[in-house]
C-alpha cells in the first residue's frame, strides 16, 4: 500500500478528517469510509455519471476526482440535497413525473440537474438534454427526466439550485 | 396439453369473465407516483454494493486476454505475496462437480452443451473467460493482486463468424463436438411450398441482428456469506428464487439453509436473469474461507462477461399475392451465441419462432434456427429475448415486400391483419393468442400521426438538404410465461412452466403485507401490486407493503423477466387478495348475521349489500380474525392467505408505433425526431407506470437500431469494452415521445393484463431501420442492415448513387 | 477499476511543484483536473509513479485580456471558457467537450499537455495561433506555439519536469468562427471536427484560419483550404472548392465507427460548414 495522506472532506456541511491512500477515489471514500452510498457507480470512463456530486456547487463526476483532490472543498452529496423534511424540489418532480425506474442513476442525474438550474434556472428542453448529456439512464429513456427537470424549474424558478438547508455548495 | 390447446380454455375464461361484474376499484387504473420511490431519490436505497458486513473480503477475477487458447501455467505466487490476499483459487481448487447450470434448451433436438467451469479448466474460449479467483481484504489491492497473477497462454485459432464457423475446416470452438454447430430447431406450420407457389411476388432479404448488451446502470454485484451451515447471498439479480435453487445444487447446501436476497436492484433488462460464475464463486470462496466475499463488477467487466443478446443473422423469405395476402413466410435464423450456454442460452433464439406469425394471418409460417458457438461471450435473454428478433425481421420485410408490390406499407399491414378477436386466435404454428385488435392500435396511432403530413414535410426539408422519413412497425408479442400445462415437459416440452406465488398477510391491525415470488428491478410492482391488492381489500395503497426478492420471506417465486410480472405475479396477488376478501366476508356475515354471498366491499368496508352503512373495515375483520375471534363456528383464526397461479396460456400484448428521422445524407447522421406509440397491454393498473415502461423500451430499441453494438474483431478482442464505445444514448439524442393505448382485455388473467416491459424495444428497431430507409429511397436506398451508424448510412447512399464510398 | 498505486503530493508553489516533478523521475505525472489523466489510470493504461497535484499553486487560473491578449491560467476549467463568450471560438469549443461534469473539473492546461489530437482545444489553439508558457526547474520559463508544441500522438513539446503554466493568445475581435464537431453521441470524442476563423473584408474573405481534430497524430490547420480562400469572395461556392481540399495532408485513424475514407470526407463537409458559419453565410 502506498503512503497514506492526511484529506479533510467537508460533505454536506459536516468535516470528516481521513487518512487514506492517494489513489482512493472520492466516490469511495464517500460511500466507503463515510457511509454515503447514495452516489453510485456505474462505469469506469466517466460515461454514466451515476457518481455525480456537487464539489463548490459545481457538478462533477466524483469517479474521476481522487479523495485528495477534495481537500477541504465543500461537497454536497444526494444525502445533503434536501432539508430534514422537505425534499428538493428536483426530487420532488422525479417522484410526481415518474423520472426513475431502477433509481440507481437518479442520485446522479438530480445533482446533475441541480447544477444545470443552478446555472440555468429556466432552461429550454433541449437544453436540459443537453445539460443531462453526461448522465445516463437505462430505464426511463429519459422522457420523465427531461419532464421532471423542466417541472421543477417551472415550480420553483431560479430558487431550485438554492440549497435546501442553507449548507454551502449547492449553489454556484 | 399442447399450446394449442389453450385455445378452448380461453374461451370458456372469456365467457367466464363477461358473466361477471367488473371487480370494485379505485386504485387500479390510477396513475400512482411510486411508494418506491422516497428511498430512491434521497440517496437511502441499499444496493448490493451499499451492504457491508464485518470481516468481508473483496473478491477480483483473473480473466483472459485471449480469446481462444491452452492455459500453459498460472502462477500465483506472486499474487499471494501481496499483503492482505487471503487467497489465490484456479479450477483445481474447486471441490464442484459442475459448473454453470444451462437449464432450459429448445425441446426434442440434441443440443451441444459443453462443461462451463466457475474457473477455466485447461482452456479459454472468449475474452473474459475467468481463469483465477484472487480474495483479499481491500477492495483496490485485490486488484493489484490479480495483476500479479501470472497466466502463460497458447493461443488457438479464433473464430467470431457465425457462418464461417460452420463451414468445414473452422476452427472449433469445443473440439469434442466435431462440430461449432449448437442445434437445428424448427417450429412451422402450414404448407410453405404451397404458398411459395401460389405467391405472384417472392423477397428475400439477409437481415442482421447485432449483438447487444443490457447496460443496466448498476453492474452486477455479489455479496455471499457461508456462517455456520447457512449461505446466505446478496445480489444483483433478477432472479433469487433460480439463484438459491442452484447454489443449493452445486454447493451442496440443502436448500433451506441457502438465503437469496436481491436488494435494490439497479436495472436487469434480462442481463441479471442468469446464475454467474461470480455468485457461485463468490458463495464458494465464502465457505472456503469461512468469511463474506463481496465482489462489485466493474464497466469493462460487466460489458465482457454479463450476457450479450440478439447476434443473429436471418435470412428471410416471404411470398405474396399481388394484392399483398401473404401466402408463405419463411425465416432461416443463424444464432451465434457464443462459447458457452448460459441458464437459457439456447432456448432464446426458437423464442423467436413462437411470434413469427407477427399481427397477420400468413397461413405458412416456419422457422428454422441453428445455433452456433463463437469465441464471444454467450448470449441469453436480452429485454425482448427472441420477439424483437422476430418483429424486426417481419416488421422490416414488410416494408420491403409493400415497396416490391408499390403499396402502401400501412395498407399492407392493414390486408393482412388478424381480423379483431377477444377469445383466442389460433396462428398456424399452433400458438394461440389471446386478444387483439390491431387494427384498432393503428386506426388510434394515425390520430396522432399523419404520414401524409410527415412525407410533405420531408419533400420541404429536402430542399434543405435533409431527408425526412418514416416508419412504422405494428406488433404483437408473447409474454406472462408461463402456462406449465402449455409449455412444460407435458405440452411443448419444456423443463418446467411458470406459475408465480402471492401471499397477502393482514396485519391485526388491518395493514397488509404482500409477498410476491416476483423481483423487481425498477418496474414499480411495490405500487402497481399495492394497488391491486388495495382494490380486493378496500384499503389504501399506501397500507399495503410489497415484499419481494428475498428467499427467506415469501413463498418459492420464479421471479421477474420476460414482461411476466404483472401478468403472472399481479394476477397470484389479486388471487391471494380474493381469498383473503372471501374469508372476510365470511367473517363479517357471521357477525351481521347475513349469507357470505350478500355481502359487498364498497367504500373500504364489507358491508350486506343494500345497507352500506353497517359493515366493517378491513382492520375491524382483522381484529375479529387475530384477537376477538368473533368467527363462525370451526373457521381457522388469522388473515393471511396465498395463491400459486399457473396461467392457462400466455398473453400477447400487441400495438403500433411510427418513428420519424432525420438523415443529413452528407454525413449519414441520423436523429430521431419523433415517436408515437400506441401500445395495447390490456386494461392498465398504473398508466404512469406503463408510460416509463414503453419509453425505455423505445429508446433501448432506438439505442440497438443507432447506437448500440456490442463488436468483437477477427481475433475475438472485445471492441466495445467501455462505455465510451459502447454507446447508450443519452438525452441530448432523443426526442419526448408521444403515447397512448388500446386496452383490449386479456381472457387469460383476472385482472385481464398484459405485459409491457418489453413492447417497447420489441415495436422499436423496425421502426427506426424503416424511417431510414423511407428518408434515404429518394436517394436510391432500398435496404440497409442496423446498426445504423453514420458510416454505414453514409456507405449505404454512396452505393446507391453507383458510387464508390469516397 | 481503480489506479496503480502512487505516492502523491500537492506543494504549495510552482517551484515546489517543479522541484518534485524533477525529484519524481520520470514516472512523475503532474495532475490538474484528472479529465485526461485519471481515466487512463484507472483503465491501468497509466501508471504513474508519483502525482503532483497542482490544485494549491497560486496564480494558474482565470482568463485575462491585456492589450488584445487573452491569458488564460492553465487550471482554468473548460467550463470558465465556455461561459466567456467574448473568447469566441474557444469558449465555442469549450462548450462542446464531453459534458457539464467534464467541463466543471478538466483544464485548458491538462488538455494541452496530454496532446490527444481527438480533443477539442488543440486544433482551436493551431488556429488562434496560441503559445503555451512553459516553467522548469529555477523558474526558467519558456514560450512554445501551439504549432511546435503538438509532437505526436500524446506527445507535446512539455519536458517531464515543466509546468505548462498559461496560454497566451491573440483577440480575434471581429473575425467569425465556427466549431463543427462531428460525433455519434453528443457526450462522445470528436469522430471529426473543423474549427474555423474567418476574417473578412466587405464581403471578401482577408484570412481564413482552418483546424482539424482527430485527423492524423496531432492537431492540423488545414493549409490548403486557408490558401484557397484567401482573397476568394466569401460565397458559398468558393468556400465550397476550397473545403474540398481539407483532408489533404491528413492521416486520420480508422475506428470501428469511421474509416479514414470516411474521416476525410467528413472532414470536407464539416470544413464547408464551419466556413459557411464563419463567413455568416445563411
Amino acid at each position: 500500500m502506498s503512503k497514506t495522506v492526511p484529506v479533510t472532506l467537508n460533505v454536506n456541511g459536516v468535516e470528516h478528517h481521513l487518512e487514506v491512500e492517494p489513489r482512493l477515489l472520492l466516490v469511495h471514500a464517500l460511500r466507503d469510509n463515510l457511509g454515503l452510498t447514495g452516489t453510485h457507480v456505474g462505469c469506469d470512463t466517466s460515461n454514466c455519471g451515476a457518481c455525480t456530486i456537487h464539489m463548490d456547487g459545481r457538478a462533477v463526476k466524483s469517479c474521476t476526482v481522487l479523495a485528495v483532490q477534495a481537500d477541504g472543498v465543500a461537497l454536497t452529496t444526494i444525502e445533503g440535497l434536501a432539508s430534514e423534511n422537505e425534499l428538493h424540489p428536483l426530487q420532488e418532480a422525479f417522484w410526481n413525473d415518474h423520472g426513475l425506474q431502477c433509481g440507481y442513476c437518479t442520485p446522479g442525474m438530480i445533482m446533475a440537474a441541480a447544477g444545470l438550474l443552478a446555472e440555468n434556472p429556466n432552461p429550454t428542453e433541449d437544453e436540459v438534454r443537453h445539460g443531462l448529456e453526461g448522465n445516463l439512464c437505462r430505464c426511463t429513456g429519459y422522457h420523465n427526466i427531461v419532464k421532471a427537470v423542466l417541472d421543477a424549474a417551472k415550480a420553483k424558478g431560479a430558487a431550485v439550485g438554492a440549497p435546501a438547508s442553507g449548507q454551502p455548495g449547492v449553489t454556484a | 396439453m399442447s399450446i394449442g390447446d389453450a385455445g378452448s380454455e380461453i374461451t370458456r375464461r372469456a365467457a367466464e369473465a363477461s358473466n361477471g361484474a367488473p371487480a370494485p376499484s379505485n386504485h387500479v387504473g390510477r396513475a400512482m407516483r411510486r411508494k418506491e420511490d422516497p428511498r430512491l431519490i434521497t440517496g437511502k436505497a441499499s444496493y448490493v454494493d451499499d451492504i457491508n458486513l464485518t470481516g468481508q473480503l473483496w473478491a477480483a477475477w483473473v480473466r483472459s486476454p485471449e480469446a481462444h487458447a491452452k492455459i500453459v501455467s498460472i502462477d500465483t505466487s506472486a499474487a499471494k505475496a501481496i499483503q492482505g490476499v487471503r487467497a489465490v483459487y484456479t479450477h483445481e481448487d474447486l471441490d464442484m462437480e459442475a459448473g454453470l447450470p444451462m437449464a432450459w434448451a429448445p425441446p426434442g433436438v440434441d443440443v451441444n452443451t459443453p462443461d462451463h467451469w466457475v474457473l477455466a479448466k485447461d482452456a479459454v474460449k472468449h475474452v473474459g473467460d475467468p481463469v483465477a479467483l484472487v480474495v483479499g481484504d481491500d477492495r483496490y489491492g485485490v486488484v493489484d493482486a490479480a495483476e500479479a497473477v501470472m497466466v502463460e497462454y497458447d493461443p488457438l485459432p479464433v473464430v467470431t463468424d457465425p457462418e464461417k464457423a460452420l463451414e468445414d475446416g473452422s476452427p472449433l470452438v469445443h473440439e469434442q463436438f466435431g462440430t461449432n454447430k449448437v442445434c437445428d430447431w424448427s417450429l412451422g406450420g402450414g404448407d410453405l411450398e404451397a404458398g411459395f407457389a401460389e405467391a405472384d411476388v417472392i423477397i428475400e432479404r439477409r437481415v442482421v441482428n447485432h449483438r447487444i448488451a443490457g447496460g443496466a446502470i448498476e453492474p452486477r454485484g455479489v455479496l455471499a456469506e457461508y456462517r455456520g451451515d447457512r449461505l446466505t447471498v446478496w445480489s444483483s439479480t433478477q432472479v433469487p428464487h433460480f439463484l438459491r435453487l442452484f447454489l443449493s445444487i452445486l454447493l451442496g447446501v440443502t436448500e433451506e439453509r441457502v438465503r437469496v436476497i436481491a436488494p435494490e436492484v439497479g436495472g436487469g433488462f434480462g442481463s441479471k436473469l442468469n446464475i454467474y460464475a461470480e455468485e457461485i464463486g463468490c458463495a464458494w470462496a465464502s465457505r472456503k474461507l469461512g468469511r463474506p466475499v463481496k465482489w462489485i463488477e466493474t464497466r469493462s467487466e460487466g460489458l465482457m462477461v454479463t450476457h450479450h443478446g440478439r447476434d443473429q443473422i436471418d435470412y428471410v423469405k416471404v411470398g405474396a399475392k399481388r394484392d399483398g395476402t401473404l401466402t408463405a413466410w419463411h425465416s432461416k435464423i443463424i444464432a451465434d451465441i457464443g462459447a458457452y450456454q448460459l441458464l437459457l442460452t439456447p432456448l432464446i433464439p426458437p423464442l423467436s419462432g413462437f411470434v413469427m406469425c407477427g399481427v397477420y394471418k400468413t397461413p405458412a409460417v416456419v422457422t428454422d434456427v441453428t445455433s452456433v458457438h463463437t469465441n464471444k461471450f454467450p448470449t441469453d435473454a436480452i429485454r425482448g429475448a427472441g420477439r424483437p428478433e422476430a418483429t424486426h425481421m417481419i416488421e422490416v420485410v414488410m416494408d420491403q415486400l409493400a415497396h416490391e408490390l408499390g403499396m402502401d406499407p400501412l395498407e399492407l399491414r392493414r390486408k393482412n391483419f388478424i381480423p379483431p378477436f377477444s377469445a383466442g386466435h389460433e396462428t398456424p404454428i399452433g400458438v394461440v393468442y389471446d386478444s387483439g385488435n390491431y387494427e384498432a392500435a393503428l386506426a388510434k396511432l394515425l390520430e396522432h400521426i399523419d404520414p401524409a403530413q410527415v412525407r410533405q414535410e420531408a419533400e420541404q426539408l429536402r430542399e434543405q438538404g435533409i431527408y425526412r422519413g418514416i416508419g412504422f412497425s405494428t406488433y404483437t408479442e408473447i409474454c406472462g410465461n408461463a402456462p406449465s400445462r402449455a409449455v412444460g415437459p407435458g405440452g411443448f416440452g419444456l423443463q418446467g412452466g411458470g406459475w408465480e406465488s402471492a401471499t397477502v398477510r393482514v396485519h391485526a391491525t388491518g395493514s397488509v403485507t404482500l409477498y410476491t415470488g416476483t423481483s423487481p428491478h425498477g418496474q414499480g410492482h411495490e405500487t402497481g401490486f399495492a394497488q391491486i391488492v388495495a382494490d380486493r381489500l378496500g384499503i389504501d395503497p399506501s397500507q399495503v407493503e410489497v415484499i419481494h426478492g428475498d428467499t427467506h420471506t415469501g413463498p418459492f417465486g420464479l421471479d421477474t423477466y420476460g414482461s411476466r410480472s404483472l401478468a403472472v405475479g399481479g394476477e397470484a396477488a389479486a388471487l391471494a387478495a380474493g381469498k383473503v376478501a372471501a374469508k372476510a366476508k365470511a367473517i363479517v356475515a357471521h357477525q351481521l348475521e347475513a349469507a357470505a354471498e350478500d355481502i359487498e366491499l364498497r367504500d373500504g368496508k364489507f358491508s350486506v349489500r343494500g345497507s352500506p352503512d353497517k359493515g366493517l373495515t378491513l382492520a375491524e375483520v382483522a381484529g375479529a380474525a387475530y384477537v376477538t375471534m368473533d368467527m363462525p363456528e370451526g373457521m381457522e383464526p388469522g388473515l393471511d392467505e396465498q395463491s400459486f397461479y399457473d396461467p392457462e396460456n400466455f398473453v400477447f400484448p400487441f400495438g403500433a408505433h411510427a418513428c420519424v428521422v432525420d438523415v443529413d445524407p452528407e454525413t449519414g447522421k441520423v436523429k430521431v425526431v419523433r415517436w408515437v406509440a400506441v401500445d395495447d397491454c390490456g386494461p392498465a393498473i398504473n398508466p404512469m407506470l406503463i408510460d416509463g415502461q414503453v419509453h425505455g423500451g423505445i429508446v433501448h430499441g432506438i439505442g440497438q437500431a443507432l447506437y448500440e453494438r456490442v463488436h468483437y474483431d477477427d481475433a475475438g478482442q472485445l471492441v466495445t469494452g467501455t462505455f465510451v464505445d459502447y454507446a447508450l444514448a443519452t438525452a441530448a439524442e432523443l426526442p419526448s415521445f408521444e403515447t397512448d393505448r388500446t386496452e383490449t382485455p386479456s381472457p387469460v388473467n383476472s385482472l385481464a393484463v398484459k405485459g409491457v416491459g418489453e413492447a417497447g424495444t420489441i415495436a422499436a428497431t423496425p421502426a427506426v431501420t424503416n424511417a431510414v430507409i423511407d428518408a434515404l429511397r429518394p436517394l436510391g436506398v432500398e435496404f440497409i442492415n442496423m446498426p445504423l451508424t453514420p458510416m454505414r448510412v453514409w456507405e449505404a447512399i454512396q452505393e446507391a448513387k453507383g458510387g464508390v464510398p469516397a | 477499476m481503480i489506479p496503480a498505486e502512487f505516492d502523491y503530493t500537492a506543494p504549495e508553489t510552482l517551484d515546489d511543484a517543479i522541484k518534485a516533478l524533477a525529484d519524481g523521475g520520470e514516472d512523475a505525472k503532474l495532475l490538474a483536473g484528472g479529465h485526461s489523466l485519471l481515466p487512463l489510470m484507472k483503465l491501468r493504461l497509466a501508471a504513474p509513479s508519483l502525482l503532483v497535484d497542482l490544485r494549491k499553486v497560486p496564480g494558474l487560473h482565470g482568463i485575462q485580456r491585456e492589450d488584445g491578449n487573452w491569458r488564460i491560467g492553465a487550471l482554468t476549467p473548460h467550463a470558465e471558457l465556455e461561459h466567456t463568450p467574448d473568447l469566441g471560438v474557444v469558449s465555442l469549443t469549450a462548450g462542446t467537450i464531453a459534458d457539464p461534469q467534464v467541463r466543471n473539473r478538466g483544464t485548458i492546461g491538462g488538455s494541452l499537455a496530454h496532446g490527444d489530437p481527438a480533443s477539442d482545444l488543440p486544433a482551436v489553439m493551431l488556429i488562434c495561433e496560441a503559445s503555451v508558457t512553459l516553467q522548469g526547474a529555477g523558474g526558467q520559463q519558456r514560450s512554445v506555439s501551439a504549432n511546435d508544441l503538438f509532437q505526436d500522438y500524446l506527445e507535446t513539446a512539455v519536458e517531464p519536469t515543466e509546468v505548462l503554466t498559461e496560454i497566451r493568445m491573440p483577440a480575434y475581435d471581429g473575425w467569425g468562427f465556427a466549431y463543427q464537431k462531428f460525433n455519434r453521441r453528443s457526450e462522445d470524442w470528436a469522430m471529426v471536427a473543423v474549427s474555423a476563423l474567418v476574417k473578412k473584408n466587405g464581403d471578401t474573405i482577408e484570412d481564413a484560419r482552418i483546424g482539424l481534430t482527430n485527423m492524423a497524430s496531432v492537431p492540423l490547420r488545414a493549409h490548403a483550404v486557408e490558401e484557397a480562400l484567401r482573397g476568394q469572395p466569401g460565397t458559398a461556392d468558393s468556400i465550397a472548392r476550397a473545403a474540398e481540399q481539407a483532408a489533404e495532408g491528413t492521416d486520420p485513424p480508422a475506428d470501428l465507427n469511421a474509416s479514414s475514407d470516411y474521416k476525410r470526407h467528413l472532414a470536407r463537409v464539416m470544413c464547408r460548414r464551419a466556413l459557411e458559419e464563419a463567413a455568416g453565410l445563411p
